[in-house]
């Protein structure tokens, strides 16, 4: 029960120390985390907006530059200059030489027939017509155009920039056309890192540039459907599970969305890191509080121990103590009573024997009869009278006293309430006392206790047939007088040996011993100012031995 | 060795009947009375060597009438006798100016012997004074 008690005693100290100290820390991980992530998420967030918004005005200043290109050469030439097509090469070698946008340029009339072209496709291309092509339709109708990127006659992906010319009555048009991978190489500055992937996709959700991972050019992108989008964008969408970044912004000039996947886990990479350091230390303090918290209860329960046994010892002296008092006083009620009848007794007795020997009764023929009976009544009121007394002494003791003790005497009284119960077991109780035993102040009825508690245990230790031995001595050395108490038992074992002197612990069977008797004694003779020893050999017996200091 | 007087004083009229008895065969000058107030008022008119005297009494108890005695004839010496173990009484008894202190039953001789010492103290003081 007791050991229950302490047991959820150290459970509460530990799980109290743990949720006040554990509960904090964790608190304060989670928020700075949650911080730290928002912000870190915000931060890359705002960096992607900013990429991918860059990008778009890269695409639209391109395509602005190479519209306000072709306007300036159309409305400067007239149809005639430029349909020579030595001319026109002589105007696409100096437009080459600045930049190579421009794969071909070609001048078709308002009949969709090829004029004039320079570029490498010209044998396909010389003598198409474009008049039923979608593109001549919208340039036709809205002055300038830009294309979706299409395979077209030459089966190569491209796009086309168109200005119609109005030249007095008659409608011409400039047409140059743009090799795909100049989008791309736009584009491509935008995949970021080993997983980020970024493409240009129309309003139909086709792709305009080849991307890394999401698909194939002219094809739908694997990715959910960002055609629709409008403004600037950044949200995350699964793909097959997998959590993806995506940032999308439309591109002006053409209408075409410009989408950047990005994987989180890589941009998130400093902030997993940051997780994981954070769970380590985390995990690293929750442990060093535990052993702690371990080490800690574990002393402070040892100290509670300690404590209570001590507690329990004191609680024990003191009940044994008022125990005895209270004999002590119905011992002296007795011994009171008992002692006046036994004086007139006494008297009575003397009266007869005084008259005995005075009147002529000796020639009585039972004179020796009376005197006998005399004799033996006197003989027995000493003996009650020597019960009484001790009794009256046993009370006298009972109270706790500081006096002049002969150890010596105080043994041989414990050896007297003993003896009958050593004779039965027949055991032969052996003194060897020092002669003129200095006298030491103490208090003679607990030190008797201590003699009768550890000679009790001798003779229960024996059982019977066997020997007790007790000698007392003067150590100068040390002012102190030493009282040895040996049987010839059968001894204590190794491993109990440290532990006699532990309350409650007994090796006679439950209900014989209260496991008191060693402890208590071991009390009363620290308290005497003394110490108590034992030695023991299995088989050989044991010895207890007391020292008391001699204090006047 | 002067013939001296003593007196007894006991509730416990057996004891104090058979006490005076066997003190009187002594050739001892003795009287017996039963209780303090007797006995306070009988030293009035009457000297005593020796009293002895018992502790627990009924009425006026031994330790209350020794004070009483001490203060009447402070020369007087007395020998307490008890039945009763109680230290604390005996100390008392003692501090008040008691010879001795003894328990009952006791031996006529032990008792004469006390009485004797008690009786040369007696002298001894009164030769002093």
């Amino acid at each position: 029960m007791e050991a229950q008690y302490f047991k959820k005693l150290w459970w509460n100290i530990i799980l109290a120390t743990l949720s006040f100290s554990v509960i904090p820390l964790f608190v304060l991980g989670v928020v700075i985390y949650q911080q730290f992530s928002f912000s870190y998420t915000a931060k890359i967030t705002d960096n992607l907006k900013t990429l991918v918004e860059n990008r778009c005005s890269a695409v639209d200043l391109f395509f602005e530059e190479r519209l306000s290109q072709l306007i300036s050469l159309a409305n400067t030439h007239t149809l005639e200059r430029l349909a020579d097509e030595d001319y026109l090469n002589k105007v696409f070698n100096i437009i080459q030489t600045r930049s190579k946008s421009f794969l071909d340029l070609g001048v078709i009339d308002q009949e969709g027939n090829h004029l004039a072209y320079v570029g490498p496709y010209y044998n396909i291309l010389k003598d198409v017509n474009y008049k039923n092509e979608d593109w001549f339709g919208a340039v036709m109708s809205t002055g300038t155009y830009i294309s979706d990127v299409f395979m077209g006659f030459r089966k190569i992906p491209h796009f086309i920039i168109a200005v119609m010319v109005r030249e007095k009555n008659r409608v011409w048009i400039l047409r140059a056309t743009i090799d795909s991978d100049i989008l791309e190489n736009l584009v491509r500055a935008a995949q970021l890192g080993k997983k980020g992937d970024a493409f240009i996709i129309n309003r139909e959700n086709i792709l305009q540039t080849a991307p890394r991972f999401s698909g194939k050019l002219l094809e739908h992108p694997n990715t959910p459907n960002f055609a629709a989008a409008t403004g600037t964008q950044v949200e995350e969408l699964p793909i097959e599970g997998v959590d993806n970044l995506f940032a999308t912004s439309v591109i002006k000039n053409k209408k075409w969305v410009l989408v950047v996947r990005e994987d989180p886990k890589e941009q998130l990479t400093p902030l997993l890191r940051a997780r994981f350091l954070a769970g380590l230390i985390g995990l690293g303090g929750v442990l060093l509080i535990v052993i702690g918290a371990v080490f800690t209860t574990r002393s402070m329960m040892k100290e509670l121990m300690e404590m209570e046994r001590k507690k329990a010892v004191s609680d024990e002296i003191s009940i044994q103590s008022s125990k005895l008092a209270a004999l002590g006083k119905m011992a002296a009620g007795i011994a009171h009573e008992i002692n006046n009848p036994l004086a007139v007794i006494g008297e009575k007795a003397g009266w007869l024997k005084d008259l005995l020997a005075m009147e002529d009764i000796s020639h009585s023929p039972h004179f020796q009869e009376f005197a006998d009976a005399v004799h033996k009544i006197e003989y027995h009121i000493v003996r009650a009278k020597t019960v009484t007394h001790r009794l009256l002494g046993f009370a006298r003791r009972m109270e706790p006293v500081a006096e002049k003790v002969n150890v010596n005497a105080v043994m041989d009284e414990a050896i007297d309430f003993l003896e009958n119960e050593a004779r039965y077991r027949s055991i032969d109780i052996q003194t060897d006392y020092i002669p003129n035993l200095p006298l030491t102040l103490s208090d003679p009825a607990q030190l008797q206790q201590v003699f009768l508690n550890i000679l009790n245990n001798a003779i229960d230790a024996i059982g019977k047939d066997g020997e007790i031995l007790i000698k007392t001595k003067y150590i100068a050395k040390n002012n102190e007088i030493a009282v040895t108490i040996h049987d010839n038992g059968p001894g204590i074992p190794k491993e109990m040996l440290d532990k006699i002197f532990d309350p409650f612990f007994t090796t006679k069977e439950v209900g014989k011993g209260t496991g008191l008797g060693l402890s208590i004694s071991y009390g009363i003779v620290e308290k005497l100012g003394g110490r108590i020893m034992v030695a023991s050999e299995e088989g050989q017996g044991t010895t207890f031995t007391i020292y008391l200091p001699i204090r006047d | 060795m002067d013939k001296f007087r003593v007196l007894v004083v006991d509730d416990e009229l057996d004891f104090l009947e058979t006490i005076v008895k066997r003190l009187k065969t002594r050739k001892i000058d003795v009287t017996g009375v039963d209780s303090g107030v007797k006995a306070l008022s009988l030293l009035n008119d009457q000297d005593f060597d020796v009293v002895i005297l018992d502790v627990k009494m009924p009425g006026l108890d031994g330790i209350d009438t020794l004070r009483e005695m001490k203060k009447k004839k402070p020369l007087v010496e007395v020998i307490m006798l008890t039945g009763h173990a109680s230290v604390e009484s005996g100390i008392q008894g003692m501090q008040l100016g008691a010879f001795d202190y003894v328990m009952k039953p006791v031996a006529l001789d032990e008792l004469l012997e006390k009485m004797r010492q008690a009786y040369e103290r007696k002298l001894i003081s009164e030769g002093k004074a």
